[in-house]
Parts: structure tokens; C-alpha cells; sequence
């Protein structure tokens, strides 16, 4: 029955420069119309599907039918919850909803940790980045800011094809604003202005510099780190800074690529990297790193805790409040990324270190006069900001994993 | 005393900081609010005003100086 799916060729998202060519030209009706004020509906309905299709076409087909399955749930659990939320407002109704909508993926998450790596079946490119939107819509209707959308604003939300595989996470009010109204042709024009430059920004960022760092230096160090052997090493060092950037430049540069193709359908798509290096704290620089994600962490997750704790007053003290709250909120993080022993142990130690971070920032506010800030310190507070990422990335990069442990 | 009076006393009381000569400047710009600061906030809001205020309002366009704080106020206390 599947069978014309397997037949087809499989597009990665973004994957080489033939891509680019086939999406650019399969957009060009619709930049056309949009700079004649006109949204072509059906025609950018085609487009993404037929791009969509691509992206799980050939040997990935299984995982077409995982993402229509899980389209089928998350419609459910969406309108479901948005009937009942017209008549009453249980929290647990909430929740459940919320943990319903979450079952999937969670899943799909533990699957590999208990099975020794065996894939779920539920599994498909892309089904975090559909949960959060999910989920987000969920939260927005608990709240009363969201009530009345149509299955076509939703499945449009869901499945937006440029942002489909990994992200940026947009907002389902801020997009379907977007989406019904066409932007003028001097907003339009400074958008396909911008999306030019982030394209040949992300062509650097992801075909130069990633390929640099990953795919040319990377393998090396990693051997030599391997031979050298021992708990840390030089090698490893270089292991750390060449991941780093190579996590960098190859996810700024996919997120570039969706923010342009984004920009060309006249969506203003959140920008998810905002010179991540140049943080001076890790507050700081949780504000430019995956951008995105971590707001959707912020008002979703640490916002919403902390809600619950300081209502019921479970804590005497806020700082104790919003310390737990840190360390819960990027240990769930961490969990996301996935159930392995390094993710969770990145997540906790963002969290920790977030902690230490807020606590350096209120002793530096009650002591302002005795510390100096100058130049000098904020060049020294990116330095060792930026080394503490680099760290934290060593970590998340699960190198540690094979050199510690063996498990090539 | 005004939802104005109210919201700079609020501020103050809880950041120690005053706003009133910077009612249109963008609040975690300045660093008066973060994520934590603003459920204070809130929660300060819902009790003196006996409003609910949607969390998800309070992102960081739409309650972000203290006069759109303000204007949200009165806006929740008319709906």
C-alpha cells in the first residue's frame, strides 16, 4: 500500500544545495503573489506537502505513517480540550491533556534507554517540535488567550513545512496573525531582503564552518582523544571546542535556513541564535542559545512552577523558589534531549550552574560599589561564560561516554 | 489610590527599584523583571486587584513597561 512512498527519493530538510534550488523554485508563485498582496492558500498547501512527503519519502516511509498518527492525536487531544475548556476549567482535565499530549513522545524517548537502542516506531523527524506547539496551544486555551481556531489554522500551525524538522518553535497566535494577514510590499520586500542575507549567513554557518569544524576536524581529535585514553586529555580538549562550534554552526545555520524560507512565505519566524559566544552570564546566554526553546522553557515550564510553588508557598524563601525551579527546568531539558546519562547530567548542570549564576547576581547587586566593572571584567565574564558552555557541551556531546565508558 | 500609584508602589516594594520617570521603557531590558520578577508581580496583581491574569500575557511584548502593565490592568478589571 505504501509502496509509492518507498519508490520516491528522500529529501532531507535543508540537507545539499539541490534542495535549496527545487524549494526556491517551487516558492516562486508564491513570492510572486505576496508581493501582489495575495496569500495562494492552496498552492503553498501543495508546496509543503509535497516537501513533507520528501522529507519521510524512500526508506524513512514508517515514519510518515508515525507522523500522521500523531497529527491524528494531537488534533484530538487539541479540540478535545478545547470543547471542554468552553464549559469548565478542571486542572486536572489540564494536565491530563497536557500528559496525554506529552505520551507519545515520551515513548518515543525511553524506547532507546530500555531496549538498547531500538528505535520507537512512534518516532518521526520533527515530533518534539510538534509537541511544543501542541502543548503550547493547550496552555494558552487553559489560560483563556486562546479560543476559537479552525482545523485548517491548526494543521497549518502544526505542519508548517520550513520549520517542521527541528524548529524555531513559533507561538500558534503569533503565527496564524502572520499567516492571515499579508504583510505590505515594503514589509514584504525588507523580508525577502533579510531572508537573502541569513541564507548565504546560513550556507556559511552550515556548509563552511560546520563542515570545518565537524566534519574536518572533529573525527581526528576524537581518535587521538581515544588513544591518548585516561579520564581528560589534551586531544579531548580540542574534542570540546571542535563540537562546540560545530553544535553552533550547524544548528544556527539549519535555523537560519528556516527563518529564510520562513521569511519568503511571509511568516516571521522567531530567530532561534543571537551570538550565543558573546553572553556575558548564563542567564545571558540562555536568552541567545536555541532562543526558541528556552522561552518556550521559560514561559511554559520555569514560569508556570514557579506559579505553583509561590501560590501554595512551598518555599519560605524565592531564591530557594526559583533555584529548585532552575535545576527542575533544565533537568527536564535534559531529558528531552533524551534518556542517557549525559543529557540528564547537562541538564542538571545548567540548572546548577544557573543557580551559582543567580546567586553571583544578586551578591554583585548588593555589593556594587566594592566590585569593579569595567572592560576588563565583561571581557572576562564572556571568556569564562563561554568555557563553562563548552563544558557543559563536552558533556552533552556524549563523547565523554566513549572515552570513559567504551560504548563506540 | 490608582492602578498607577498601586503598580509603581508594587515595583518598588518588590525589586526596590523606581520606574516612574521610565513608564515606556522596556522593564528586563533595564533589568527590573525576569521570569521570577514577573510572577511576583503577578501574583502581587492578582490579589490587590482580585483579577486573573493569564501567564501567558505576560510575555515580553505585551506587559513589558509599566505603563502597559497598567493599561493591562485596567484592561482585565473592565472585561
Amino acid at each position: 500500500m505504501m509502496n509509492w512512498l518507498q519508490e520516491l527519493p528522500n529529501w532531507q530538510p535543508y540537507g545539499d544545495p539541490q534542495y535549496f534550488i527545487y524549494l526556491l523554485v517551487a516558492l516562486i508563485p508564491v513570492v510572486v503573489a505576496l508581493l501582489f498582496g495575495k496569500r495562494i492558500k492552496w498552492y503553498e498547501g501543495l508546496v509543503s506537502l509535497a516537501f513533507i512527503v520528501l522529507m519521510f519519502a524512500g526508506s524513512h516511509w514508517q515514519q510518515f505513517i508515525a507522523l500522521i498518527g500523531y497529527i491524528i492525536w494531537q488534533a484530538v487531544m487539541v479540540f478535545g480540550y478545547a470543547k471542554y475548556r468552553q464549559k469548565a476549567d478542571n486542572k486536572w482535565v489540564f494536565y491530563g491533556a497536557v500528559f496525554l499530549d506529552v505520551l507519545p513522545l515520551a515513548i518515543v524517548k525511553i524506547t532507546p534507554a530500555v531496549t538498547m537502542g531500538q528505535n520507537s516506531l512512534l518516532g518521526f523527524l520533527g515530533i518534539s517540535y510538534l509537541m511544543f506547539r501542541s502543548v503550547g496551544m493547550l496552555m494558552e486555551m487553559r489560560d483563556g488567550v486562546l479560543k476559537e481556531f479552525t482545523f485548517g489554522q491548526f494543521l497549518r500551525f502544526m505542519l508548517f513545512m520550513p520549520t517542521l524538522s527541528s524548529g524555531p518553535i513559533d507561538r500558534f497566535r503569533r503565527f496564524t496573525e502572520d499567516y492571515e494577514t499579508v504583510p505590505d510590499r515594503d514589509k514584504y520586500l525588507g523580508m525577502i531582503e533579510k531572508a537573502v542575507h541569513y541564507l548565504f549567513l546560513g550556507f556559511f554557518y552550515k556548509f563552511i564552518l560546520a563542515y570545518i569544524f565537524g566534519t574536518l576536524l572533529l573525527p581526528g581529535l576524537e581518535h587521538e582523544a581515544l588513544v591518548a585514553g585516561g579520564l581528560i586529555n589534551w586531544p579531548t580538549i580540542g574534542v570540546m571546542y571542535a563540537y562546540g562550534f560545530d553544535l553552533f554552526f550547524d544548528f544556527a545555520g539549519y535555523s537560519l535556513f528556516a527563518v529564510t524560507i520562513s521569511y519568503l512565505m511571509g511568516i516571521e519566524t522567531p530567530m532561534n541564535f543571537d551570538k550565543p559566544f558573546m553572553a556575558k552570564n548564563l542567564k545571558d546566554f540562555w536568552n541567545r542559545w536555541h532562543m526558541s526553546l528556552s522561552f518556550w522553557f521559560r514561559d511554559f515550564i520555569f514560569m508556570r512552577l514557579v506559579m505553583v510553588f509561590m501560590r501554595h508557598k512551598v518555599f519560605k524563601n524565592r531564591n530557594v523558589t526559583s533555584g529548585v525551579v532552575y535545576v527542575l527546568n533544565m533537568t527536564i531539558m535534559g531529558f528531552w534531549h533524551g534518556v542517557t546519562w549525559y543529557y540528564i547530567s547537562y541538564g542538571i548542570f545548567h540548572g546548577l550552574a544557573l543557580v551559582i549564576n543567580d546567586w553571583w547576581l544578586r551578591y554583585k547587586r548588593r555589593h556594587k560599589k566594592q566590585i569593579p566593572h569595567n572592560k576588563f571584567t565583561e571581557g572576562f565574564a564572556i571568556f569564562l561564560t563561554f568555557n563553562i558552555v563548552m563544558v557543559s557541551f563536552l558533556l552533552f556531546s556524549g563523547f565523554l561516554d566513549q572515552l570513559w565508558f567504551h560504548n563506540h | 489610590m490608582d492602578v498607577k500609584t498601586e503598580v509603581l508602589g508594587m515595583i518598588n516594594d518588590l525589586f526596590l527599584e523606581d520606574v516612574s520617570d521610565m513608564m515606556d521603557e522596556d522593564l528586563f531590558d533595564a533589568g527590573v523583571l525576569d521570569s521570577m520578577g514577573t510572577v511576583e508581580l503577578v501574583l502581587e496583581i492578582e490579589a490587590k486587584f482580585n483579577i486573573k491574569v493569564p501567564v501567558s500575557e505576560m510575555g515580553r511584548d505585551d506587559w513589558n513597561t509599566a505603563n502597559k502593565i497598567i493599561e493591562g490592568i485596567k484592561e482585565l478589571q473592565n472585561a
